[in-house]
């Protein structure tokens, strides 16, 4: 790995620089996380007073539970829909802000600042927006014929999380897209427009896929924030509900574990998002690796 | 922009309008909500215009909470939030630049390894080792605690790699100049290392405080004694108590004044912020 | 002021490059030793691990009659003048020239008189509260020295100090270094690639190929007499022309030493005319008219064998491109070479 040419002779000193970190890290990630791995093959009887190595027991009930299996296709639906929804409209929204000259920090300031807004907030804001007695958005759904409960309905109750989710993560797409609109070379876009390419065109033909680094960093991420950051955002408006239509993994390792205190289960859900995290986070790496070429 | 076509323009206009109406919309929402009285949200539909009773809901949240609801006093949530914010953040500038000077200015055994035991932090999110983390802060007797709440989340992988990205960019000689001009590593790096890294510590601050101000779900589980909730997570209590009727001015008033200081500090420091943000994540 | 020894050095990097094999040198008080060489063969890390930025693998270096091989660079009290200055960026000029002597603990009256001073003999005072962002290449070069001067060490060590600047403010600066290091008569380690510079600059000029010296010596008595093949090729432009013994067989009556098989030839030492003395003969067809001023050069294909040679001719020669040439060379102006060894065989 990379260091400087010339290093300082210091043998002692650069692990009391280190101890602080490797300490908290040691102490808060790698010990919890091997704790969870152990658990996730033991057994605690009910009251909790022995505990038996059960092999993959745990994961194997998990697989074989429909509940755990809908919620990860749940999951996997909200995922989605969060990354394509909320990439789709910051695309649009960094192009344009891309055209406009002078009120363009303007409107960058304008969008971006919900990044600062905490999940859980988000959650209560929506939740008020489409609270079924006085919430705006029955009423005006109503006017057009829908009817919405999301206390009841399950698949409005997901509706009511991905846009929640998507609104939150706008503001973080937009920013990146804009940097990446910013790198394609004005050249480019010029020697198109001399060739008699339109506008449109020219975005599908030449901007779009000078994009593609930057859309598929987005990709990782927003799947990764849709599957670990939208905990609060559940907690505030449906909790998983209604009849676990919107139970997402993470927040099924925490009802299971804490509220349900299925210890042996919890561990094996915890194990199986950690290594959807590392997969994710070796894909983002390669590409990362990929990009600090140039 | 190359060609001059009227309807471009105001298309262009149109969407970011549109979207600027979608993401402030709800805010303003909530923000009509806070400065009604409690009667007003029996009529079916929401107020959509500000009401007269804003000074009088802020100051009531603020002084006094909702104490049916096991929230005290917004204005001690609000300073707890403050505290962990800005604790987690400088403790985590620290002991990412420290750790980072170590693995780049320094070659000694077992390099690697710290290396990758940092990095290894970034595949673990405190989501997914909620219970046995929560043990560990449990044994050590940390819950209900500012130190339980700040100390497991200051570890950080981006932070380290981001100030490590950015060590590598100073030039070898500036190192190499400074120690035949009689400089010790410490002096080394007060004098010259840390200087050059201030906007890098002041974007990553903007991003980190954002990041220790939003946290929910660790104070949630540290904290069952109100005097450590924070703001973020004492509002779900607040709005969770009576979900058949919460009293929405009331907690109208709490959303906003949880999300103003980590918005205000993106709107003011807005270059900061977006050179935190896209640097971080690189 | 204090000289430097070097005995016995080698240098391997961790990952197994010898850079520098078994290399002898040195440098009496006061002298200014250009080191050059082609790119990679070692000057740069010699210049190190005098400065003591790199660890010496074998062999020592004494500093004023005291080994520094385990010594920091700080406590060896020499000054480094780097390729890209290496000033610190948040610190104004005078910052930079103050933060090594305060390190030293230099009392405060001090400081300012030996800033002064070195501002004053660099002309750097008027920009002495700027930052290093605010000033030209130039003027970054002359806090660089500056940095350097203030500290009066025991030895500047100069990298490629040059090679950012454009060509007209170097050839200033180059006479400007000389005329310092005069001044001072601090022992000085100047390492360029520019062999103009080395020519100029040199109290004495060392050639380094592969991490070895070719040769030491003042720099013209190394243009005149070039010990190997390497340092006949490298110091002189256009470079020595290198014929092979059997061309010249036939051109005039050889008198070389015993072994001779490549005889180099300086291109100011071809001529038009017929000298006095022994001299060859040799036929060419002129290519390539080249005037470069006060002189002009003729790129030439060699009769029988179609070797290129370039000679170096005064500034108005009537020649024609195409035209037929006799070139005269006379016989003392001869190096002969040992293809083999690399040597020169008299
Ligand atoms: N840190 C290092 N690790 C391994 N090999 C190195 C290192 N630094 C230099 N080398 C090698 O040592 C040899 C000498 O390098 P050095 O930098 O001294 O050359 P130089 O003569 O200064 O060249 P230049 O004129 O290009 O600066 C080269 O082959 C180089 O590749
Ligand atoms: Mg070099």
């Amino acid at each position: 790995m990379q260091a400087k040419r010339t290093v300082f002779p210091n043998k002692g000193l650069p692990y009391l620089l280190l101890v602080p970190q490797l300490a908290v890290t040691l102490i808060f990630f790698i010990w919890p996380a091997l704790q969870a791995v152990k658990s996730s093959f033991e057994r605690e009887d009910p009251f909790g007073f022995k505990t038996t190595f059960v092999w993959f027991e745990n994961y194997r009930r998990l697989f074989i539970d429909p509940l755990y299996l809908s919620t990860v296709s749940k999951t996997a639906i909200f995922a989605v829909s969060v990354t394509a929804l909320s990439m789709s409209l910051s695309l649009i929204l960094a192009v344009a802000v891309n055209r406009v000259l002078r009120t363009n920090r303007l409107y960058t300031t304008l969008l971006v600042w919900p990044y600062a807004v905490a999940p859980v907030v988000v959650g209560i804001l929506w939740w008020f927006m489409f609270n079924p007695t006085i919430g705006i958005a029955p009423y005006m759904l109503r006017a057009v014929g829908i009817s919405w409960n999301h206390r009841v309905d399950g698949v409005d109750a997901m509706v009511l999380i991905i846009i929640a989710a998507s609104w939150k993560q706008i503001s973080y797409n937009f920013l990146f897209f804009v940097a990446g609109l910013q790198s394609v070379p004005q050249s480019l876009i010029e020697a198109a427009a001399i060739d008699g390419a339109g506008p449109f065109k020219r975005f599908w033909t030449i901007v779009f896929p000078l994009l593609a680094p930057t859309t598929f960093f987005l990709l990782i991420v927003n799947i990764n924030y849709a599957m670990f950051d939208t905990f609060g955002i559940i907690d505030a408006t449906t909790q998983g509900g209604p009849a676990q239509a919107t139970n997402t993994l993470v927040y099924k390792v925490y009802t299971d574990g804490f509220i349900g205190l299925n210890i042996g289960s919890s561990s094996a859900q915890s194990v199986v998002l950690m290594i959807i995290v590392i997969a994710l986070t070796a894909i983002q790496f390669r590409y990362v690796e990929r990009r600090i070429q140039y | 922009m190359i060609e001059n076509r009227p309807f471009l323009a105001f298309l262009t206009h149109l969407v970011l309008i549109l979207g600027v109406v979608i993401v402030v919309f709800p805010v303003y929402l909530a923000f009509v909500a806070s400065t009604h009285g409690s009667g007003d949200f029996m009529r079916g539909l929401v107020p959509l215009l500000p009401g007269p009773h804003m000074i009088e809901n802020y100051s009531f949240m603020l002084n006094e909470g909702i104490s049916t609801a096991g929230a005290p006093p917004l204005s001690i949530m609000l300073l707890n939030s403050l505290v962990m914010a800005i604790s987690i953040a400088v403790g985590k500038i620290i002991i990412s630049i420290l750790s980072a000077y170590a693995i780049v200015f320094f070659k000694f055994p077992f390099r690697l390894l710290a290396f990758w035991t940092i990095f290894i932090t970034l595949m673990l999110p405190v989501e997914v080792r909620i219970i046995p983390t929560f043990k560990v802060v449990a044994d050590l007797g940390m819950l209900n605690s500012y130190p339980g709440l700040i100390i497991p989340l200051i570890a950080s992988a981006t932070a380290t790699f981001l100030f490590r990205q950015f060590f590598l960019t100073v030039p070898d000689e500036l190192m190499e100049a400074a120690r035949v001009d009689g400089a010790g590593p410490m002096k080394f790096f007060r004098d010259i290392l840390l200087p050059l890294s201030r906007t890098n510590i002041a974007a990553l601050f903007v991003i980190l405080f954002i990041y220790g101000w939003v946290q929910y779900l660790w104070p949630l589980l540290v904290t069952t004694d109100s005097r450590y909730y924070t703001i973020v997570m004492g509002i779900k209590r607040l709005a969770a108590t009576a979900d058949a009727e919460p009293q929405w001015n009331f907690v109208m008033a709490a959303v906003i004044l949880a999300m103003l200081p980590p918005v205000l500090v993106v709107i003011l420091m807005q270059r900061l912020f977006v050179k935190g943000l896209v640097e971080t994540e690189k | 002021m204090a000289s430097i020894d070097i005995t016995g050095v080698k240098k391997i990097y961790a990952g197994g490059v010898t850079a520098i094999h078994n290399l002898d040198l040195a440098i009496p008080d006061g002298e200014l030793v250009v080191l050059v060489g082609p790119s990679g063969c070692g000057k740069s890390t010699l210049l190190r691990m005098i400065a003591g930025l790199e660890a010496i693998s074998e062999g020592t270096i004494a500093i004023d009659g005291t080994v520094v091989n385990a010594k920091e660079p700080a406590e060896r009290d020499i000054a480094m003048v780097f390729q890209n200055y290496a000033l610190y960026p948040h610190m104004t000029v005078r910052g930079n020239l103050e933060y090594g002597l305060k390190n030293r603990g230099t009392p405060r009256d001090e400081i300012d008189r030996r800033v002064n001073e070195a501002a004053r003999i660099l002309e750097i005072a008027p920009f002495l509260d700027r930052r290093p962002r605010q000033l030209s290449g130039g003027q970054r070069q002359r806090v660089a020295m500056g940095r350097a001067i203030v500290r009066q060490p025991k030895a500047f060590l100069f990298d490629e100090p040059l090679s950012n600047l454009d060509a007209k403010l170097r050839g200033q600066m180059r006479i400007e270094i000389k005329r310092l290091q005069r001044n001072l008569a601090t022992t000085s380690v100047y390492v360029t690639h520019d062999q103009l510079e080395a020519m100029t600059l040199a109290d004495r000029l060392v050639v380094m190929n592969a991490g070895r010296i070719e040769q030491v010596g003042a720099p013209l008595a190394l243009y005149e007499r070039p010990a190997t093949l390497f340092v006949a090729g490298f110091i002189g432009s256009p470079p020595m022309n290198l014929i092979e013994i059997d061309y010249l067989r036939d051109k005039g009556a050889l008198t070389l030493p015993e072994g001779t098989d490549l005889v180099g030839i300086r291109p100011d030492t071809i001529q038009l005319t017929q000298p006095e003395g022994p001299h060859l003969v040799m036929h060419a067809t002129v290519e390539l008219y080249e005037p470069i001023g006060g002189e002009s050069h003729l790129h030439m294909r060699l009769e029988g064998s179609g070797q290129l040679i370039v000679a170096a001719v005064p500034a108005r020669t009537a020649v024609t491109e195409g035209a037929k040439a006799v070139l005269y060379v006379s016989m003392s102006d001869l190096h002969p070479f040992n293809k083999e060894t690399g040597r020169r065989t008299d």
